[in-house]
């Protein structure tokens, strides 16, 4: 009986170690720049402004598309926003806003304040559905193109050095 | 100079451990009655020359000797002897030499003070805590040494993070370390009783003093670490459930079970297998704690650098401390009969051993299961406040009701106690002005104010007994007191918690509730060793038309170049303001948070009075003995 049970002991002691054993000098570092040349989720996001649903499927119709996740209780929201005003006027590039876990009001004040750069405007109030295409803070910004595949991915407020590069990528 | 001399008496200590154990071993088959002489010389040369190293350590950071890595890594000139002293501790290298002194220090007090347990049961516990001495101090010399010398001398250095330049701080890892190192002693004993057949008796009283003392050390550490993480990371918050705080909370709950099966141990055989693998796992789960903070599997606020040799290292000892203390379990560990009557202090405490094993399940699994899915599937996850608080919550009801009624009942006897008495219906009638005067809708919540009430006054009824009938343990009184007390104020903070957040340049003013925040000035200066931009606000309370002043900073430090936010705290008896600010990078924006945070002072008073109950077991121990 004793012995069954120092087998069963010993195994799960065996298991535990060797799972430690692996865990160690992996990278920690939490980051979603491997999704880059990946196909974009296929998730489903709520209109700001009117009833239904738009999917990130129907972006195959554009021949690129700059997905950006923004609040306006976000200050680098703010500070990047005249890039993006600056980039819907690019006519290869439709720029679609997930408003993130904000007030219909203040995000309307926002945008009257400082112009508005969405082609379309979905939102996701409990900022569930952003994790999906990966992202674990705002602001951050998708570009990708018409097969939806993700051509880059900016962590944090985009500059004009962003800017330059998205108009070079959509204008080839 | 120093480095040369820290290695050559690090080195000289390393030999006395090895010595110890050759004689220890030697002197079991000795026919006397006694401990060889020897061996208490020895184990005296030991602990002066481990004091030694550590004290060349902290001389070389006071004159700011940068010919030593560690100290060139963790030191400035400018910064204050204080934090000098205390960077000691503050770093990998530093720390694990106070670990391995704290592991000598319970060494020798075991050996001078148990002077009259059996006499092979005093060398197979040396023998084994000289295990983890030499095994600690190879570490400490072949991977982290912290006399490592470095050539040219650098002539100033890196400098202490910031934010470990705090008084708390400085004393946080020594009172931890006394608490979870000092484990190792019950480690240490436990297998030593199972090999010589030591009785139960004499394993609780021998073993019970030291459970104390490291349990209110453990508890001490783990409420200086929550206070500085309120006062210094400027979240607003007193426990995050971050996996390096669950790694001190981890032995802790160990402990806790442990010191309560001690005093059925004394009264009864039953429980010897129980007492000696809580014993082994206690300091199992500080080492591993210790794993999993210097390993660098996870990500927390206690950063050590990550380095994969280190962890294999604690991983391959840990992993030999756990298969031969299983081994050593399996082979000599008795047959017992166990026979308890249901309403007996027995049973009672038994259950208290219940729940504190859940919560430690509860605990490691949500610590664990992230690291374990990364490794096994790649899936990245955290588990956060939610998990731990939906899982552990309901149950505190329970305990609480246990920790009120189970003390009551007798030793052996399953006598059933009346639970409806004077201090349950003083508890309810307290509790039903509470709840009128509240308006909480979270049942949970008010059942767990409910049963700390009942605690709190039935403890209070028990203090006013003792005076007349001496045999009520008043340790047990002040720390059952103070854990009713804590969970009761953790419950009235939750309920009463104002928090609010906004972006504010300087002259905005911010209505909310009962209250207005006027960002009046900011002001910047320089001061030696860090810039800072202040804010001046004034907060108003609408209700009773007060106000106070507060005036957070953001700190740029220039060694290392770090940025901290450091919160103005105005803390009253019953509630504190809490502000903090940080800067929208180049606008002239900035993000305010202003929390109202009541009952803080009676949390940490509540965990002081917890710690307290074990210093007052510990010193009725030693009278006994």
């Amino acid at each position: 009986m004793r012995k069954k049970y120092l087998v069963l002991l010993y195994s799960i002691a065996i298991f535990i170690f060797i799972v430690l054993y692996l865990s160690l000098g992996k990278n920690k570092v939490y980051t979603t720049q491997e999704n880059i040349g990946k196909k974009l989720a296929e998730v489903e996001l709520n209109y700001f402004d009117k009833d239904g649903e738009f999917s990130t499927k129907e972006l195959a119709k554009f021949k690129f598309t700059l997905l950006n996740f923004w609040a306006s209780w976000c200050g680098p929201c703010r500070k990047e926003h005249k890039h993006l005003v600056e980039l819907s006027k690019n006519s290869n590039l439709k720029i679609i806003g997930v408003n993130f876990k904000d007030e219909k009001k203040n995000a309307l004040k926002f945008l009257s304040d400082m112009g508005d750069p969405f082609f379309i405007l979905t939102k996701d109030p409990e900022g569930k559905k952003s994790i999906n295409f990966g992202i674990y803070g705002i602001p951050e910004t998708i570009l990708i193109d018409n097969e939806l595949k993700i051509l880059k991915k900016y962590v944090g407020p985009i500059n004009n050095k962003d800017v330059r590069e998205i108009n070079r990528i959509v204008n080839k | 100079m120093l480095g040369s001399f820290g290695i050559a008496v690090t080195t000289i200590s390393l030999l006395l451990s090895l010595s110890l154990l050759y004689l220890s071993y030697y002197d079991l088959k000795l026919s006397s009655n006694r401990v060889s002489k020897k061996i208490y010389k020895f184990s005296f040369l030991q602990i002066l020359l481990t004091f030694l190293s550590f004290i060349t350590l902290i001389m070389a950071y006071v004159i700011s000797d940068f010919s030593l890595i560690n100290v060139y890594e963790n030191s400035h000139t400018t910064k204050p002897l204080f934090y000098k002293i205390s960077g000691t501790w503050g770093n990998h290298e530093g720390s694990l030499l106070l670990w391995i002194n704290i592991l000598v220090l319970f060494s020798f007090l075991f050996l001078i003070l148990d002077e009259n347990k059996n006499k092979n049961f005093r060398l197979y516990t040396l023998i084994f805590q000289n295990i983890l001495i030499s095994t600690f101090l190879i570490f400490l010399l072949t991977n982290s040494n912290p006399f490592s010398l470095l050539y040219p001398v650098p002539t100033e250095g890196m400098g202490l993070n910031p934010i470990l330049q705090d008084p708390a701080l400085a004393i946080h890892p020594p009172l931890l370390y006394v608490g979870f190192v000092g484990s190792s002693i019950y480690f240490s004993i436990a297998l030593a009783a199972l090999i010589t057949k030591v009785d139960s008796k004499s394993l609780a009283t021998t073993i019970k003093p030291w459970v104390s003392v490291s349990w209110s050390f453990q508890t001490l550490g783990i409420l200086v670490g929550s206070i500085w993480a309120y006062y210094e990371l400027g979240w607003g918050g007193f426990w995050f459930w971050d996996p390096v705080e669950n790694s001190s909370l981890m032995p802790w709950f160990l402990m806790t079970a442990l010191l309560h099966s001690v005093l059925v141990l004394e009264r009864r055989i039953g429980l010897y297998s129980w007492v000696i693998i809580l014993s082994i796992l206690t300091f199992t789960m500080s080492v591993v704690g210790t794993f999993l903070v210097r390993s660098g599997i996870l990500n927390s606020v206690h950063t050590f650098a990550n380095d994969p040799s280190r962890g294999l290292f604690i991983l391959s000892f840990l992993a030999l401390m756990v298969f031969s203390s299983i081994y050593i379990f399996f082979k000599y560990a008795p047959n017992e009969n166990k026979n308890y009557k249901i309403f007996s202090k027995e049973s009672f405490i038994l259950l208290n051993n219940w729940f504190m094993i859940f919560f430690l399940a509860v605990v490691l699994i949500g610590t664990l299961y992230p690291v374990f899915l990364d490794t096994l599937t790649g899936q990245k996850i955290s588990v956060g406040p939610p998990y731990y608080n939906f899982i552990l919550a309901p149950f505190l009801l329970p305990l609480l009701f246990l920790m009120t009624s189970g003390p009551k009942h007798k030793w052996i006897s399953p006598e059933i106690i009346g639970i409806f008495n004077i201090a349950l219906f003083i508890a309810v009638s307290l509790f039903i002005i509470i709840f009128i005067s509240i308006k909480e809708s979270s049942i949970l919540l008010l059942l767990i104010l409910l049963f700390s009430t009942y605690l709190i006054t039935q403890t209070i009824f028990d203090f006013f007994e003792k005076f007349k009938n001496k045999n009520i343990n008043l340790s047990r009184i002040i720390s059952h007191f103070g854990f009713g007390m804590l969970i009761f104020s953790i419950s009235l903070n939750q309920i009463f918690s104002v928090e609010e957040s906004f972006n504010a340049r300087v002259g905005d003013e911010r209505k909310f509730k009962n209250y207005t925040i006027k960002f009046s000035n900011l002001e910047t200066f320089t001061k030696k060793n860090f810039k800072s931009a202040k804010g001046y606000f004034e907060i108003i309370n609408n209700k009773n038309s007060t106000s106070q002043n507060l005036t957070p900073e953001i700190r740029v430090y220039n060694k290392p170049e770090t940025i901290t936010y450091e919160a103005s705290i105005n803390t009253r008896l019953f509630s504190d303001s809490y502000l903090t600010m940080s800067n929208i990078s180049s606008t002239d924006v900035f993000n305010i948070k202003f929390q109202k945070k009541p009952f803080m002072n009676f949390i940490w008073f509540s965990v002081l009075l917890i710690s307290l109950g074990g210093i007052l077991q510990f010193t009725r121990f030693r009278k006994k003995i």
